[in-house]
Protein backbone atom coordinates (compact mmCIF):
# COMPACT_ATOMS: atom_id res chain seq x y z
CA UNK A 1 0.00 0.00 0.00
CA UNK A 2 1.03 3.61 -0.83
CA UNK A 3 2.26 5.55 2.13
CA UNK A 4 3.56 9.48 2.25
CA UNK A 5 5.65 10.31 4.74
CA UNK A 6 7.63 13.48 5.36
CA UNK A 7 11.14 12.27 6.83
CA UNK A 8 13.18 15.01 8.05
CA UNK A 9 11.99 17.56 5.91
CA UNK A 10 11.34 15.88 2.92
CA UNK A 11 8.35 14.13 1.30
CA UNK A 12 8.86 10.81 0.40
CA UNK A 13 6.39 8.32 -1.07
CA UNK A 14 6.41 4.22 -1.05
CA UNK A 15 4.91 1.62 -1.80
CA UNK A 16 5.34 -0.69 1.62
CA UNK A 17 3.62 -4.00 2.85
CA UNK A 18 1.27 -3.22 6.01
CA UNK A 19 3.48 -5.24 8.35
CA UNK A 20 6.17 -3.36 7.72
CA UNK A 21 7.92 -1.95 10.52
CA UNK A 22 8.16 1.54 10.80
CA UNK A 23 11.85 1.28 12.13
CA UNK A 24 12.25 -1.39 8.94
CA UNK A 25 10.85 1.28 6.88
CA UNK A 26 13.47 4.11 7.71
CA UNK A 27 16.20 1.62 7.71
CA UNK A 28 15.89 -0.20 5.00
CA UNK A 29 13.24 1.73 2.44
CA UNK A 30 14.53 5.54 3.52
CA UNK A 31 18.48 4.48 3.83
CA UNK A 32 18.45 5.88 7.28
CA UNK A 33 20.28 3.53 9.47
CA UNK A 34 21.08 5.89 12.56
CA UNK A 35 17.91 4.85 14.24
CA UNK A 36 18.77 1.38 15.91
CA UNK A 37 16.78 -1.43 16.47
CA UNK A 38 18.11 -2.91 20.04
CA UNK A 39 15.18 -5.34 21.18
CA UNK A 40 12.34 -4.63 18.99
CA UNK A 41 9.85 -5.24 21.73
CA UNK A 42 9.60 -1.83 22.99
CA UNK A 43 11.51 -2.00 26.08
CA UNK A 44 15.00 -0.61 24.83
CA UNK A 45 14.05 2.75 23.14
CA UNK A 46 16.92 2.47 20.68
CA UNK A 47 14.67 2.72 17.90
CA UNK A 48 12.85 6.21 19.53
CA UNK A 49 12.20 8.77 16.70
CA UNK A 50 9.51 11.50 16.37
CA UNK A 51 6.72 11.11 14.54
CA UNK A 52 4.58 14.97 14.52
CA UNK A 53 6.70 15.84 17.37
CA UNK A 54 6.19 13.02 19.86
CA UNK A 55 8.53 10.45 20.55
CA UNK A 56 7.50 6.62 19.67
CA UNK A 57 9.34 3.52 19.80
CA UNK A 58 9.27 3.02 15.71
CA UNK A 59 9.97 -0.78 16.27
CA UNK A 60 5.83 -1.18 17.60
CA UNK A 61 4.26 0.91 15.19
CA UNK A 62 3.94 -0.16 11.62
CA UNK A 63 4.97 2.39 8.64
CA UNK A 64 1.38 2.60 7.48
CA UNK A 65 0.50 4.11 10.99
CA UNK A 66 2.43 7.05 9.97
CA UNK A 67 1.34 7.92 6.57
CA UNK A 68 0.75 11.41 6.50
CA UNK A 69 2.69 12.27 9.63
CA UNK A 70 6.48 14.37 10.19
CA UNK A 71 9.17 12.03 10.77
CA UNK A 72 12.46 13.22 12.31
CA UNK A 73 15.38 11.09 13.07
CA UNK A 74 18.81 11.40 14.19
CA UNK A 75 20.07 12.18 10.61
CA UNK A 76 17.48 15.37 10.62
CA UNK A 77 19.14 16.61 13.62
CA UNK A 78 21.86 18.28 12.03
CA UNK A 79 20.80 18.58 8.66
CA UNK A 80 23.75 20.63 7.74
CA UNK A 81 26.26 19.28 9.51
CA UNK A 82 26.24 21.59 12.27
CA UNK A 83 25.55 20.07 15.30
CA UNK A 84 22.19 20.12 17.20
CA UNK A 85 22.79 21.11 21.03
CA UNK A 86 21.99 17.69 22.47
CA UNK A 87 24.31 15.98 19.98
CA UNK A 88 27.08 18.40 21.49
CA UNK A 89 26.07 17.86 25.11
CA UNK A 90 26.32 14.07 24.47
CA UNK A 91 29.87 15.01 22.88
CA UNK A 92 31.11 17.48 25.50
CA UNK A 93 29.64 15.28 28.40
CA UNK A 94 31.16 11.95 26.97
CA UNK A 95 27.00 10.74 27.09
CA UNK A 96 27.77 8.24 25.06
CA UNK A 97 30.31 5.27 25.44
CA UNK A 98 29.51 2.31 22.29
CA UNK A 99 26.71 4.68 21.12
CA UNK A 100 24.10 2.05 20.00
CA UNK A 101 21.48 4.06 22.61
CA UNK A 102 22.79 7.17 21.72
CA UNK A 103 20.06 7.96 18.74
CA UNK A 104 17.11 6.95 20.86
CA UNK A 105 18.77 9.25 23.57
CA UNK A 106 18.77 12.16 21.85
CA UNK A 107 15.33 12.03 20.24
CA UNK A 108 13.77 10.80 23.77
CA UNK A 109 15.86 14.02 25.24
CA UNK A 110 14.43 16.11 22.71
CA UNK A 111 10.85 15.82 23.55
CA UNK A 112 11.74 15.79 27.40
CA UNK A 113 13.46 19.49 26.14
CA UNK A 114 11.04 20.85 24.58
CA UNK A 115 8.25 20.43 27.32
CA UNK A 116 10.19 20.93 29.69
CA UNK A 117 13.24 23.51 28.95
CA UNK A 118 14.46 23.45 32.62
CA UNK A 119 14.45 19.98 33.45
CA UNK A 120 15.70 18.91 37.36
CA UNK A 121 18.36 15.42 37.19
CA UNK A 122 15.37 13.50 38.65
CA UNK A 123 13.00 15.14 35.62
CA UNK A 124 15.88 14.09 33.03
CA UNK A 125 15.73 10.48 34.66
CA UNK A 126 12.08 9.94 34.11
CA UNK A 127 12.01 11.61 30.85
CA UNK A 128 14.35 8.92 29.75
CA UNK A 129 12.99 6.05 31.72
CA UNK A 130 11.59 3.93 28.51
CA UNK A 131 15.87 4.58 27.12
CA UNK A 132 18.44 1.78 28.34
CA UNK A 133 22.20 1.99 28.23
CA UNK A 134 24.10 -0.61 28.58
CA UNK A 135 27.54 1.26 28.55
CA UNK A 136 27.42 4.66 30.51
CA UNK A 137 25.48 4.03 33.40
CA UNK A 138 23.16 7.28 33.08
CA UNK A 139 25.08 9.57 34.98
CA UNK A 140 26.97 11.14 32.25
CA UNK A 141 23.56 11.12 29.75
CA UNK A 142 21.86 13.06 32.81
CA UNK A 143 24.97 15.52 32.46
CA UNK A 144 24.59 15.78 29.15
CA UNK A 145 21.13 16.88 28.31
CA UNK A 146 21.90 19.48 31.51
CA UNK A 147 24.36 20.88 28.71
CA UNK A 148 22.38 20.82 25.89
CA UNK A 149 19.16 22.27 28.17
CA UNK A 150 21.75 24.87 29.07
CA UNK A 151 22.80 25.87 25.58
CA UNK A 152 18.94 25.50 24.40
CA UNK A 153 18.23 28.55 26.56
CA UNK A 154 21.48 30.36 26.34
CA UNK B 1 4.59 -11.56 11.41
CA UNK B 2 1.26 -13.42 9.39
CA UNK B 3 0.46 -10.51 6.02
CA UNK B 4 -2.81 -8.91 6.55
CA UNK B 5 -4.91 -6.79 4.56
CA UNK B 6 -5.21 -2.91 6.30
CA UNK B 7 -8.00 -0.63 6.32
CA UNK B 8 -8.78 2.70 7.50
CA UNK B 9 -12.16 3.40 7.93
CA UNK B 10 -13.26 7.15 8.70
CA UNK B 11 -16.34 6.52 11.20
CA UNK B 12 -17.08 4.28 13.99
CA UNK B 13 -19.68 2.99 12.00
CA UNK B 14 -18.08 1.81 9.55
CA UNK B 15 -15.08 -0.15 11.55
CA UNK B 16 -18.41 -1.51 12.91
CA UNK B 17 -18.82 -2.82 9.57
CA UNK B 18 -15.15 -3.93 8.70
CA UNK B 19 -15.13 -6.29 11.71
CA UNK B 20 -15.38 -10.05 11.67
CA UNK B 21 -17.93 -11.28 13.59
CA UNK B 22 -15.83 -14.26 15.33
CA UNK B 23 -12.84 -13.76 17.28
CA UNK B 24 -9.30 -13.74 15.87
CA UNK B 25 -10.02 -12.73 12.29
CA UNK B 26 -9.69 -8.99 12.80
CA UNK B 27 -8.51 -6.26 14.99
CA UNK B 28 -8.67 -3.04 16.08
CA UNK B 29 -5.47 -0.73 16.24
CA UNK B 30 -5.36 1.97 17.85
CA UNK B 31 -1.67 2.81 19.01
CA UNK B 32 -0.58 -0.75 17.74
CA UNK B 33 1.73 -1.01 21.42
CA UNK B 34 -0.24 -4.56 22.51
CA UNK B 35 -1.79 -5.57 19.30
CA UNK B 36 2.24 -5.62 17.45
CA UNK B 37 3.74 -7.63 20.56
CA UNK B 38 1.32 -10.02 20.12
CA UNK B 39 1.45 -10.09 16.50
CA UNK B 40 5.15 -10.62 16.53
CA UNK B 41 4.54 -13.10 18.34
CA UNK B 42 2.18 -14.86 16.86
CA UNK B 43 0.14 -14.94 19.76
CA UNK B 44 -2.30 -12.93 17.30
CA UNK B 45 -2.70 -13.42 13.57
CA UNK B 46 -5.64 -11.29 12.57
CA UNK B 47 -6.27 -11.55 8.55
CA UNK B 48 -7.64 -7.87 8.77
CA UNK B 49 -6.23 -5.39 10.81
CA UNK B 50 -8.93 -1.93 11.26
CA UNK B 51 -7.04 1.01 11.88
CA UNK B 52 -8.91 3.93 14.12
CA UNK B 53 -6.46 6.49 13.68
CA UNK B 54 -8.93 8.00 10.69
CA UNK B 55 -11.78 7.90 13.10
CA UNK B 56 -11.90 11.38 14.28
CA UNK B 57 -14.83 11.26 16.57
CA UNK B 58 -13.08 8.79 18.81
CA UNK B 59 -10.84 11.50 19.93
CA UNK B 60 -10.70 14.46 22.32
CA UNK B 61 -11.86 14.97 26.05
CA UNK B 62 -14.29 16.88 27.14
CA UNK B 63 -14.86 18.52 31.66
CA UNK B 64 -17.96 19.62 31.74
CA UNK B 65 -20.47 19.51 34.46
CA UNK B 66 -21.85 16.27 32.83
CA UNK B 67 -18.62 15.04 33.93
CA UNK B 68 -15.36 13.63 31.53
CA UNK B 69 -15.91 12.10 28.40
CA UNK B 70 -12.76 10.38 27.11
CA UNK B 71 -12.78 9.32 23.41
CA UNK B 72 -11.86 5.89 22.90
CA UNK B 73 -8.32 6.96 20.75
CA UNK B 74 -7.31 9.85 23.27
CA UNK B 75 -3.00 8.90 24.30
CA UNK B 76 -2.67 8.41 27.51
CA UNK B 77 0.12 11.37 27.50
CA UNK B 78 -2.92 13.63 26.55
CA UNK B 79 -4.92 12.11 29.32
CA UNK B 80 -2.23 12.54 31.87
CA UNK B 81 -1.51 16.02 30.71
CA UNK B 82 -5.27 17.00 31.09
CA UNK B 83 -5.55 20.09 33.58
CA UNK B 84 -9.21 18.99 34.52
CA UNK B 85 -8.49 15.53 34.64
CA UNK B 86 -5.09 16.33 37.53
CA UNK B 87 -7.42 19.17 39.32
CA UNK B 88 -10.56 16.65 39.74
CA UNK B 89 -9.26 13.05 39.20
CA UNK B 90 -6.20 13.27 40.35
CA UNK B 91 -6.11 9.26 40.61
CA UNK B 92 -6.14 8.91 36.59
CA UNK B 93 -3.54 11.57 36.02
CA UNK B 94 -1.33 9.29 38.85
CA UNK B 95 -2.59 6.07 37.44
CA UNK B 96 -1.73 6.77 34.04
CA UNK B 97 1.41 8.80 34.35
CA UNK B 98 3.10 5.84 35.51
CA UNK B 99 2.35 3.60 32.26
CA UNK B 100 5.59 2.33 30.49
CA UNK B 101 7.48 5.38 29.72
CA UNK B 102 6.74 8.85 27.57
CA UNK B 103 7.36 6.87 24.23
CA UNK B 104 4.58 4.33 24.75
CA UNK B 105 2.02 6.70 26.85
CA UNK B 106 2.31 8.98 23.54
CA UNK B 107 1.10 6.49 21.32
CA UNK B 108 -1.13 4.03 24.07
CA UNK B 109 -4.51 4.96 24.16
CA UNK B 110 -8.00 5.01 26.55
CA UNK B 111 -9.54 2.26 24.43
CA UNK B 112 -6.32 0.34 24.08
CA UNK B 113 -5.41 -0.46 27.46
CA UNK B 114 -8.76 -1.36 28.67
CA UNK B 115 -8.13 -3.46 25.96
CA UNK B 116 -5.06 -4.87 26.10
CA UNK B 117 -4.23 -8.82 26.29
CA UNK B 118 -2.90 -10.31 29.79
CA UNK B 119 0.85 -9.80 29.82
CA UNK B 120 0.85 -13.92 31.48
CA UNK B 121 3.69 -15.40 30.06
CA UNK B 122 2.14 -18.75 28.83
CA UNK B 123 -0.23 -17.03 27.26
CA UNK B 124 1.94 -14.24 25.47
CA UNK B 125 4.37 -17.53 24.68
CA UNK B 126 1.46 -19.24 22.93
CA UNK B 127 -0.41 -21.43 26.12
CA UNK B 128 -4.03 -19.81 25.47
CA UNK B 129 -5.48 -16.89 27.70
CA UNK B 130 -6.03 -20.18 30.52
CA UNK B 131 -2.07 -21.19 29.79
CA UNK B 132 -2.91 -24.97 29.27
CA UNK B 133 -0.72 -27.51 27.75
CA UNK B 134 -2.31 -30.96 26.24
CA UNK B 135 -5.37 -29.94 28.37
CA UNK B 136 -3.49 -29.54 31.45
CA UNK B 137 -3.37 -26.58 33.25
CA UNK B 138 0.58 -24.88 34.08
CA UNK B 139 0.01 -21.86 36.08
CA UNK B 140 -0.63 -23.66 39.19
CA UNK B 141 2.78 -26.05 39.68
CA UNK B 142 4.50 -23.44 37.45
CA UNK B 143 5.96 -20.26 37.79
CA UNK B 144 3.52 -18.17 38.90
CA UNK B 145 5.20 -15.32 40.74
CA UNK B 146 2.94 -12.59 38.26
CA UNK B 147 0.00 -14.62 38.58
CA UNK B 148 -3.59 -13.90 40.46
CA UNK B 149 -3.85 -13.67 44.48
CA UNK B 150 -7.66 -13.15 44.30
CA UNK B 151 -9.97 -15.01 42.23
CA UNK B 152 -7.26 -17.63 41.23
CA UNK B 153 -9.98 -21.01 41.40
CA UNK B 154 -8.88 -21.56 38.28
CA UNK B 155 -9.54 -21.92 34.99
CA UNK B 156 -8.26 -18.25 34.64
CA UNK B 157 -4.95 -17.36 36.48
CA UNK B 158 -4.03 -14.41 34.45
CA UNK B 159 -4.41 -11.03 36.12
CA UNK B 160 -5.83 -7.65 34.40
CA UNK B 161 -2.97 -5.64 33.67
CA UNK B 162 -4.79 -2.38 32.50
CA UNK B 163 -3.54 0.83 35.29
CA UNK B 164 -6.94 2.62 33.76
CA UNK B 165 -9.18 0.33 35.00
CA UNK B 166 -8.91 0.16 38.35
CA UNK B 167 -9.32 4.10 38.73
CA UNK B 168 -12.15 4.20 36.23
CA UNK B 169 -14.00 1.58 38.22
CA UNK B 170 -13.91 3.45 41.60
CA UNK B 171 -14.99 6.57 40.34
CA UNK B 172 -18.01 5.16 38.56
CA UNK B 173 -17.27 5.14 35.04
CA UNK B 174 -18.93 3.97 31.90
CA UNK B 175 -18.30 2.63 28.51
CA UNK B 176 -20.05 3.48 25.05
CA UNK B 177 -19.67 0.59 22.74
CA UNK B 178 -21.02 0.36 19.25
CA UNK B 179 -21.55 -2.68 17.50
CA UNK B 180 -24.04 -3.87 14.56
CA UNK B 181 -26.96 -2.99 16.10
CA UNK B 182 -26.25 0.30 17.97
CA UNK B 183 -24.52 1.98 21.02
CA UNK B 184 -25.09 0.23 24.18
CA UNK B 185 -23.33 1.34 27.78
CA UNK B 186 -21.70 -0.73 30.02
CA UNK B 187 -20.25 -0.03 33.44
CA UNK B 188 -16.59 -0.16 33.42
CA UNK B 189 -16.92 -2.54 36.34
CA UNK B 190 -18.63 -4.97 33.87
CA UNK B 191 -16.50 -4.72 31.06
CA UNK B 192 -14.02 -7.11 33.32
CA UNK B 193 -15.41 -11.02 32.66
CA UNK B 194 -13.38 -13.74 34.34
CA UNK B 195 -13.34 -16.34 30.88
CA UNK B 196 -14.55 -19.92 31.86
CA UNK B 197 -13.20 -21.49 28.81
CA UNK B 198 -10.62 -20.82 26.13
CA UNK B 199 -13.40 -19.46 23.74
CA UNK B 200 -14.18 -16.95 26.04
CA UNK B 201 -12.47 -13.63 26.58
CA UNK B 202 -12.10 -11.19 29.37
CA UNK B 203 -13.74 -8.35 28.09
CA UNK B 204 -17.39 -8.03 27.21
CA UNK B 205 -17.21 -7.10 24.04
CA UNK B 206 -18.06 -8.77 20.78
CA UNK B 207 -15.70 -9.09 18.17
CA UNK B 208 -17.60 -6.48 15.69
CA UNK B 209 -17.52 -3.77 18.46
CA UNK B 210 -15.68 -1.08 19.24
CA UNK B 211 -15.30 1.26 22.41
CA UNK B 212 -16.44 4.78 21.33
CA UNK B 213 -15.90 6.57 24.65
CA UNK B 214 -15.60 6.57 28.39
CA UNK B 215 -17.55 8.15 30.42
CA UNK B 216 -16.60 9.54 34.55
CA UNK B 217 -19.40 10.65 36.52
CA UNK B 218 -18.59 14.52 37.66
CA UNK B 219 -16.33 14.09 40.74
CA UNK B 220 -17.92 16.32 43.02
CA UNK B 221 -15.67 16.43 45.60
CA UNK B 222 -14.63 13.16 45.27
CA UNK B 223 -11.01 12.41 46.28
CA UNK B 224 -8.82 10.01 44.01
CA UNK B 225 -5.66 8.40 44.50
CA UNK B 226 -3.45 5.77 43.04
CA UNK B 227 -0.10 3.51 44.06
CA UNK B 228 1.41 0.97 42.45
CA UNK B 229 4.74 -0.80 43.30
CA UNK B 230 7.04 -1.83 40.81
CA UNK B 231 10.00 -4.42 41.29
CA UNK B 232 12.40 -1.10 39.20
CA UNK B 233 10.75 2.43 39.35
CA UNK B 234 11.93 2.65 35.56
CA UNK B 235 9.64 0.93 32.56
CA UNK B 236 8.09 -1.96 34.55
CA UNK B 237 5.08 -4.02 34.78
CA UNK B 238 3.67 -2.82 38.16
CA UNK B 239 2.97 -5.76 40.65
CA UNK B 240 0.39 -4.77 41.98
CA UNK B 241 -1.51 -1.13 42.19
CA UNK B 242 -4.55 0.20 44.14
CA UNK B 243 -6.99 2.62 42.96
CA UNK B 244 -9.39 4.54 45.75
CA UNK B 245 -11.59 7.43 45.38
CA UNK B 246 -13.47 8.70 48.59
CA UNK B 247 -16.66 10.61 49.29
CA UNK B 248 -15.76 12.76 52.42
CA UNK B 249 -17.17 14.46 54.95
CA UNK B 250 -14.46 16.66 56.37
CA UNK B 251 -12.18 13.88 57.08
CA UNK B 252 -14.68 11.42 57.60
CA UNK B 253 -15.36 8.82 54.89
CA UNK B 254 -18.83 8.85 53.61
CA UNK B 255 -18.44 6.28 51.03
CA UNK B 256 -15.32 4.27 49.62
CA UNK B 257 -14.04 2.39 47.13
CA UNK B 258 -11.22 0.40 46.83
CA UNK B 259 -10.28 -1.14 43.60
CA UNK B 260 -7.25 -3.50 43.34
CA UNK B 261 -5.29 -3.90 39.99
CA UNK B 262 -2.62 -6.59 38.94
CA UNK B 263 -3.71 -9.28 41.38
CA UNK B 264 -6.74 -11.14 39.88
CA UNK B 265 -8.33 -11.57 36.25
CA UNK B 266 -10.34 -8.40 36.48
CA UNK B 267 -9.65 -5.41 38.57
CA UNK B 268 -10.65 -6.50 42.13
CA UNK B 269 -13.08 -4.12 44.20
CA UNK B 270 -12.87 -4.79 47.77
CA UNK B 271 -15.82 -4.86 50.31
CA UNK B 272 -13.49 -5.45 52.63
CA UNK B 273 -11.31 -2.38 52.49
CA UNK B 274 -14.39 -0.45 51.58
CA UNK B 275 -16.07 -1.11 54.73
CA UNK B 276 -12.53 -0.90 56.97
CA UNK B 277 -12.83 2.66 55.42
CA UNK B 278 -16.49 3.74 56.09
CA UNK B 279 -17.51 5.80 58.49
CA UNK B 280 -14.02 6.76 60.10
CA UNK B 281 -11.52 9.83 60.02
CA UNK B 282 -8.91 8.94 57.62
CA UNK B 283 -5.76 8.43 59.34
CA UNK B 284 -2.40 6.45 58.88
CA UNK B 285 -4.43 3.57 60.91
CA UNK B 286 -7.20 3.79 59.11
CA UNK B 287 -5.45 3.31 56.20
CA UNK B 288 -3.30 0.22 57.37
CA UNK B 289 -5.99 -1.33 58.20
CA UNK B 290 -8.10 -1.18 55.21
CA UNK B 291 -4.99 -2.45 53.54
CA UNK B 292 -5.27 -5.43 55.74
CA UNK B 293 -8.81 -6.04 55.29
CA UNK B 294 -8.31 -5.96 51.39
CA UNK B 295 -5.46 -8.55 51.60
CA UNK B 296 -7.19 -10.45 54.17
CA UNK B 297 -9.30 -12.67 51.92
CA UNK B 298 -6.50 -13.24 49.51
CA UNK B 299 -5.35 -17.09 48.23
CA UNK B 300 -2.15 -16.80 46.46
CA UNK B 301 -0.60 -19.20 44.77
CA UNK B 302 2.32 -21.27 45.36
CA UNK B 303 4.98 -18.32 44.13
CA UNK B 304 3.47 -15.05 44.54
CA UNK B 305 2.42 -14.79 48.30
CA UNK B 306 5.06 -11.91 48.29
CA UNK B 307 2.02 -10.20 46.11
CA UNK B 308 -0.14 -10.01 49.27
CA UNK B 309 1.95 -7.90 51.16
CA UNK B 310 2.08 -5.45 48.15
CA UNK B 311 -1.55 -5.79 47.36
CA UNK B 312 -2.08 -4.65 51.47
CA UNK B 313 0.40 -1.42 51.14
CA UNK B 314 -0.55 -0.61 47.43
CA UNK B 315 -4.22 -0.24 49.31
CA UNK B 316 -3.01 1.64 52.87
CA UNK B 317 -0.53 4.30 50.09
CA UNK B 318 -3.62 4.72 47.51
CA UNK B 319 -6.16 5.50 50.62
CA UNK B 320 -3.13 8.30 52.31
CA UNK B 321 -3.04 9.20 48.41
CA UNK B 322 -6.55 9.75 47.99
CA UNK B 323 -7.30 11.60 51.19
CA UNK B 324 -4.26 14.24 50.52
CA UNK B 325 -2.46 12.63 54.03
CA UNK B 326 0.29 12.65 51.96
CA UNK B 327 2.08 13.73 48.25
CA UNK B 328 3.09 11.59 45.91
CA UNK B 329 6.80 10.88 46.82
CA UNK B 330 6.31 10.78 50.15
CA UNK B 331 4.61 7.34 50.64
C1 LIG C 1 7.20 -1.48 28.44
C2 LIG C 1 5.72 -1.37 28.61
C3 LIG C 1 5.19 -1.10 29.88
C4 LIG C 1 3.82 -0.98 30.06
N1 LIG C 1 3.33 -0.70 31.29
C5 LIG C 1 2.00 -0.61 31.47
C6 LIG C 1 1.42 -0.32 32.73
O1 LIG C 1 2.12 -0.11 33.71
N2 LIG C 1 0.07 -0.24 32.83
C7 LIG C 1 -0.75 -0.43 31.76
O2 LIG C 1 -1.95 -0.32 31.89
N3 LIG C 1 -0.24 -0.71 30.55
C8 LIG C 1 1.11 -0.80 30.39
N4 LIG C 1 1.60 -1.07 29.15
C9 LIG C 1 0.67 -1.37 28.07
C10 LIG C 1 0.19 -0.15 27.33
O3 LIG C 1 -0.40 0.73 28.22
C11 LIG C 1 -0.82 -0.61 26.33
O4 LIG C 1 -0.12 -1.36 25.38
C12 LIG C 1 -1.53 0.52 25.65
O5 LIG C 1 -2.28 1.27 26.56
C13 LIG C 1 -2.46 -0.04 24.62
O6 LIG C 1 -3.02 1.03 23.88
P1 LIG C 1 -2.93 1.03 22.28
O7 LIG C 1 -3.80 2.12 21.83
O8 LIG C 1 -1.52 1.05 21.84
O9 LIG C 1 -3.57 -0.39 22.00
P2 LIG C 1 -3.55 -1.32 20.70
O10 LIG C 1 -2.34 -2.17 20.73
O11 LIG C 1 -3.84 -0.53 19.49
O12 LIG C 1 -4.82 -2.20 21.04
C14 LIG C 1 -4.85 -3.12 22.11
C15 LIG C 1 -6.09 -4.02 21.96
O13 LIG C 1 -7.26 -3.25 22.17
C16 LIG C 1 -8.13 -3.31 21.07
N5 LIG C 1 -8.70 -1.97 20.92
C17 LIG C 1 -8.03 -0.81 20.79
N6 LIG C 1 -8.89 0.24 20.73
C18 LIG C 1 -10.13 -0.29 20.84
C19 LIG C 1 -11.45 0.28 20.83
N7 LIG C 1 -11.65 1.60 20.73
N8 LIG C 1 -12.50 -0.55 20.95
C20 LIG C 1 -12.32 -1.89 21.07
N9 LIG C 1 -11.11 -2.48 21.07
C21 LIG C 1 -10.02 -1.69 20.96
C22 LIG C 1 -7.27 -3.73 19.91
O14 LIG C 1 -8.00 -4.44 18.96
C23 LIG C 1 -6.21 -4.60 20.58
O15 LIG C 1 -6.65 -5.92 20.69
C24 LIG C 1 2.97 -1.16 28.95
C25 LIG C 1 3.49 -1.43 27.68
C26 LIG C 1 4.86 -1.54 27.51
C27 LIG C 1 5.38 -1.84 26.14
S1 LIG D 1 14.12 -1.60 19.37
FE1 LIG D 1 12.33 -0.51 19.70
S2 LIG D 1 12.27 -0.34 21.81
FE2 LIG D 1 13.99 -1.64 21.53
S1 LIG E 1 26.46 4.00 24.95
FE1 LIG E 1 26.45 1.86 24.67
S2 LIG E 1 24.35 1.41 25.03
FE2 LIG E 1 24.46 3.44 25.61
Amino acid sequence: MKIKVKVNGAWREDEVEPRLLLVHYLRDVAGLTGTHIGCETSICGACTVLVNGEAVKSCTLFAVQADGAEILTIEGLAPDGQLHPLQQGFWEEHGLQCGFCTPGMILASYQLLKRNPHPSPEEIRQGLEGNLCRCTGYQHIVKAVEWAAARMSS
Amino acid sequence: MQAFEYARPKTAQEAVALLASEWGKSELLAGGSDLLSRMKDDVSAPQRIVSLSGVHELRGIAASARGLRLGALVTLDELETHPAVREHYAGIAQAVEQVGGPQIRNVGTVGGNLCQRPRCWYYRNGFGLLATYKGRPLVPDGDNRYHAIFGNEGPAYFVSPSSLAPILIALGASLRLLGPDGPRDLPVEQFFVTPKSEAEREHAIKPNEVITEVLVPPANGTKSGFYEILQKESLDWPLAMAAVALQMEGRRVEKARVVLGQVAPVPWPSAEAEEALKGKMVSEEVAEEAGRAAASKATPLSKNKYKVQLARVAVKRAVLLAAGLVKKGEV
